[in-house]
C-alpha cells in the first residue's frame, strides 16, 4: 500500500464522516417538527416513492426538462457503479479492480455503458445552463430565485460537466497507457472516449499517466466534495426525494387536516355535559399552539419537504396567485421554511439568542392570504412536496392565535357564527330560493 | 312530473318519510342570486328523473370550507359537528351537492368528525341518472360552442375531470378545452376564502386572467360546476366586455335539455 492509498482512504474517511455528521444534524432539525402520523398505508406509500421519486412519473409532465432530467438521473445511479470500482482501487492500489472477476465482454459493455450515459449527461447538463443562463427561462429568474439561488444552480450543473469530462479523459487516457504500462491492465470498451484520443496520443507516457491520474483523483475527490455540497444545496432532493414520496400526503388534494388540538376543545365546548362552572381539577396540559408562526409548529413531513425542494419553481408557474402578480410563491414558502429551520438550528447549536420567526420575518401574510388553496402547487410537484400545508398552518396561526385576518375575512367568520352563512342573509331564509 | 317539488327533511319526518339522498344545497346555493338559479335547475332535474330527495331547508348551515381554508378550524368544526348532528339524527346515507366545496369538506374532511356519507358532486349524480335510465338528455345544443372550466375542488381536488365532460357530451356538444384545463385547470380565484375578500395587491385579477383565456376560444357557453367559479367567471365576462358567452352550471344546461 502506497503513500497515495493513505491519502486516499483519510480523505475518503473524512469526507463520508463529514457527510454523515451534517446529514445527521439535518434530520435532527427535521426531528423539530411536531409529529404526524405517516405510518399508515406503507404498501401505497412505497408505491408512491416508485413510482413518483423513483419512476419521475410527475417529471415528464414537462416532457423536455423531464427526459433530460431522466437521462442526468439514470447516468448518475449508473455512472456512480462505476464510483465503487474507484474507491476499491483507491483503497487497495488495484486498477480496474472489476475487470479481475468480470468476464472482458460484460465488463466491456459495463465501461461502454457508463461512457455513454456519462456523455449523454453531459450534453444534458450544458442544455439545462443554456436554458437557465441563455434562455432564462421565467420561472429560474423569479424573485426568491436571488444570487445564491441562481449560483447554486450553476455550480451543480458545472461541477457535473467537470465530473463527466473529467472521467471520459481518465478513459482515454487509460485506454492509451493500456498498450504501454503494465500497471494499466487491458480492460474496459470506450465508445466515447476514443474521441479524446487523438488529442493524447502525441503525449509522453509520463503525461499520460498525469493525466489518468489527475482526472481519477478529480472525479473521485469530485463526487466527495460533491456528496458534501450536496447538504447545504437544493440538489438535497437527490436523497430526500425519496422519504418526501414515501411520506406524501396520499389523500384527495382537496383534503386538508382537521386539528386535533381543535377538536379537543370543540367536542368539549359542544358537550351537554360539561359543566361550564366547575374549574378543572386536573392539570391542563400546555396546549401547543393552533397552527404555525416558526418552522417548530410545523409537522416533520413540513421540514423534510423543505429540505427536499429543489426550485425547481413549476409550483410557482403554476399557482394563480403568483401569475398574476401576488407576492406569494409556493417555491419561496419552503425556501422560507428550508432557510429558516437551518438558521434556528445553528444558533440553537451555538447559543445565540433567536428572536426572529418564520412567519413575519420570512414570510408576510399578504403572501398567505393570496393562496386560492386550488393545490395548483401540490399537483404540480415532481416530489409531492405541500407548500399548501404550510400556507393554511400558518394562516391558521393568523386567525386562531393573533386574530389577525382582513376584515373582510373576519366578516365572513361572523356571519357564519351568527347565520351560518358566509354572507349578511338571516338563517330563516335559506329556503327561500324555492319560492322565487 | 312538471310541478316544482322540493320537501324539507322536517317536512318528510313529519310524514314518516325516508329519502334516498340529500341534496345539500350550500350557502351559495340558497342565498347567492345567480346560484339560486343553479340550485332549482337542479331540482328541475331532480323531480323529473324522481328521485327520492329532500333538503335541509333551515336546518342547514355552512359546510365550514370558507372558515377552514381561511384559517379558522375553530369555526369549521363546530360547523361541521353541527351539521353532522343534523344529518345524523335524519340517517342520512347519501349527499348530493351542487357545489364542490361542501362537496370536498363533506366527502373528506367530515368523516373523521363523525359524519359518514356517501357523497356526490350533481355532475357524479346526473351521469349515474342517466346510466340507469332515469334521466334522457337530448343533444340539443349541438353546433353550439362550449367551453369546460374545472372547479379546482373537483377536478385537481378530487380527480373528477370525466363526468363533467360526459354531460357536456351528452348534450350534443364537442368541447373545446382551454389550454389550462383538467389538471392544468387555472383557478377562478375565488378559493381559500378569497371569494370573500379583495385579492392582494398584483397585476391583474385570476378571474379576469381565466375568462381571458376562455373568451380567446370565442365559446358561445362557459360551462362550470360551481357556484364560486360560476360568479368568477360571469363577473370576468363583464369586466373583460368581449363577445357573447354566458356562464352555465352543468346542471342548468342539463335542466333546460331534459
Amino acid at each position: 500500500m502506497g503513500l497515495s492509498n493513505i491519502i486516499f482512504i483519510l480523505v475518503f474517511i473524512s469526507a463520508i464522516s463529514l457527510f454523515l455528521r451534517n446529514l445527521n444534524r439535518i434530520i435532527n432539525n427535521i426531528k423539530l417538527g411536531r409529529d404526524i402520523n405517516r405510518s399508515d398505508r406503507s404498501s401505497d406509500r412505497w408505491r408512491n416513492m416508485f413510482r413518483v421519486a423513483l419512476g419521475q412519473s410527475k417529471m415528464t409532465r414537462r416532457p423536455i426538462a423531464g427526459i433530460l432530467h431522466i437521462v442526468i438521473y439514470a447516468g448518475f445511479v449508473i455512472v456512480n457503479v462505476e464510483v465503487i470500482e474507484i474507491i476499491v482501487d483507491g483503497i487497495f492500489g488495484t486498477h480496474r479492480f472489476l475487470s479481475s472477476f468480470l468476464s472482458d465482454s460484460f465488463y466491456n459493455f459495463l465501461i461502454a455503458s457508463f461512457e455513454i450515459l456519462a456523455f449523454l449527461v453531459l450534453i444534458a447538463c450544458v442544455f439545462f445552463y443554456a436554458r437557465r443562463n441563455l434562455v432564462k427561462i421565467k420561472r429560474f429568474w423569479d424573485k426568491e430565485m436571488t444570487s445564491w439561488p441562481r449560483t447554486d444552480a450553476n455550480l451543480i450543473l458545472i461541477f457535473e460537466i467537470l465530473l463527466m469530462v473529467a472521467f471520459l479523459t481518465m478513459n482515454a487516457a487509460d485506454s492509451l497507457l493500456q498498450s504501454k504500462h503494465s500497471y494499466y491492465v487491458t480492460a474496459g470498451s470506450f465508445p466515447i472516449s476514443q474521441a479524446i484520443i487523438p488529442y493524447l496520443d502525441g503525449l509522453t507516457l509520463s503525461s499520460l499517466i498525469l493525466i489518468e491520474r489527475f482526472c481519477w483523483w478529480f472525479h473521485i475527490l469530485g463526487i466527495l466534495a460533491f456528496l458534501n455540497y450536496v447538504l447545504i444545496s437544493k440538489h438535497l432532493h437527490i436523497f430526500f426525494a425519496f422519504p418526501s414520496t414515501y411520506y406524501a400526503n396520499l389523500n384527495p388534494l382537496g383534503k386538508l387536516s382537521n386539528l386535533e388540538s381543535v377538536a379537543k376543545e370543540v367536542s368539549l365546548m359542544m358537550d351537554p355535559n360539561t359543566d361550564p362552572y366547575v374549574t378543572p381539577t386536573t392539570v391542563v396540559e400546555p396546549v401547543e399552539s393552533f397552527g404555525a408562526k416558526d418552522v417548530t409548529d410545523l409537522n416533520w413531513v413540513q421540514l423534510l419537504n423543505a429540505y427536499s425542494c429543489t426550485e425547481c419553481g413549476r409550483c410557482t408557474s403554476n399557482c394563480p396567485a403568483n401569475y398574476t402578480g401576488k407576492l406569494l410563491s409556493p417555491r419561496k414558502i419552503l425556501m422560507d421554511t428550508r432557510d429558516r429551520i437551518t438558521e434556528f438550528s445553528y444558533n440553537k447549536r451555538k447559543g445565540i439568542k433567536d428572536s426572529k420567526t418564520l412567519l413575519g420575518d420570512y414570510i408576510t401574510s399578504e403572501e398567505l392570504w393570496a393562496c386560492t388553496s386550488c393545490n395548483a402547487c401540490t399537483d404540480s410537484c415532481p416530489i409531492d412536496l405541500d407548500p399548501l400545508s404550510i400556507i393554511l398552518d400558518m394562516r391558521r396561526y393568523l386567525v386562531m392565535e393573533e386574530s389577525a385576518a382582513p376584515t373582510e375575512i373576519n366578516m365572513m367568520f361572523t356571519n357564519i357564527e351568527n347565520n351560518g352563512a358566509p354572507w349578511q342573509f338571516p338563517a330563516a331564509d335559506r329556503l327561500k330560493w324555492k319560492d322565487e | 312530473m312538471s310541478e316544482f317539488q322540493v320537501n324539507t327533511m322536517a317536512e318528510l319526518m313529519a310524514e314518516g318519510k325516508e329519502v334516498d339522498v340529500l341534496f345539500w344545497v350550500g350557502s351559495a346555493g340558497s342565498f347567492d342570486e345567480r346560484a339560486k338559479k343553479i340550485t332549482r335547475a337542479f331540482v328541475k332535474i331532480l323531480n323529473k328523473a324522481n328521485v327520492n330527495f329532500g333538503v335541509l331547508g333551515t336546518e342547514e348551515s355552512s359546510s365550514g370550507d370558507a372558515a377552514k381554508r381561511a384559517g379558522n378550524e375553530f369555526l369549521f368544526q363546530m360547523q361541521a359537528l353541527m351539521n353532522i348532528e343534523v344529518m345524523n339524527a335524519y340517517n342520512i346515507k347519501k349527499i348530493v351537492t351542487t357545489c364542490p366545496h361542501a362537496y370536498n369538506t363533506i366527502k373528506n374532511e367530515y368523516p373523521s368528525l363523525g359524519g359518514n356519507y356517501t357523497t356526490y358532486h350533481h355532475t357524479e349524480f346526473i351521469v349515474e341518472l342517466i346510466k340507469v335510465g332515469k334521466l334522457e338528455v337530448k343533444a340539443n345544443l349541438s353546433g353550439k360552442k362550449i367551453t369546460f372550466h374545472d372547479p379546482c375542488y373537483l377536478g385537481r381536488g378530487n380527480n373528477i375531470y370525466d363526468k363533467p365532460r360526459q354531460l357536456i357530451e351528452a348534450l350534443g356538444v364537442k368541447i373545446i378545452e382551454m389550454k389550462r384545463s383538467k389538471r392544468k385547470s387555472f383557478c377562478c380565484g375565488a378559493g381559500g376564502g378569497q371569494m370573500f375578500k379583495e385579492s392582494e395587491k398584483g397585476i391583474e385579477e385570476i378571474n379576469i386572467n381565466r375568462t381571458k383565456e376562455a373568451l380567446g376560444l370565442k365559446p358561445d357557453i362557459i360551462a362550470t360546476g360551481c357556484p364560486f367559479c360560476n360568479t368568477m367567471m360571469t363577473d370576468g365576462i363583464i369586466a373583460v366586455n368581449e363577445g357573447a358567452a354566458e356562464v352555465f352550471d352543468i346542471a342548468e344546461l342539463i335542466a333546460e335539455n331534459v
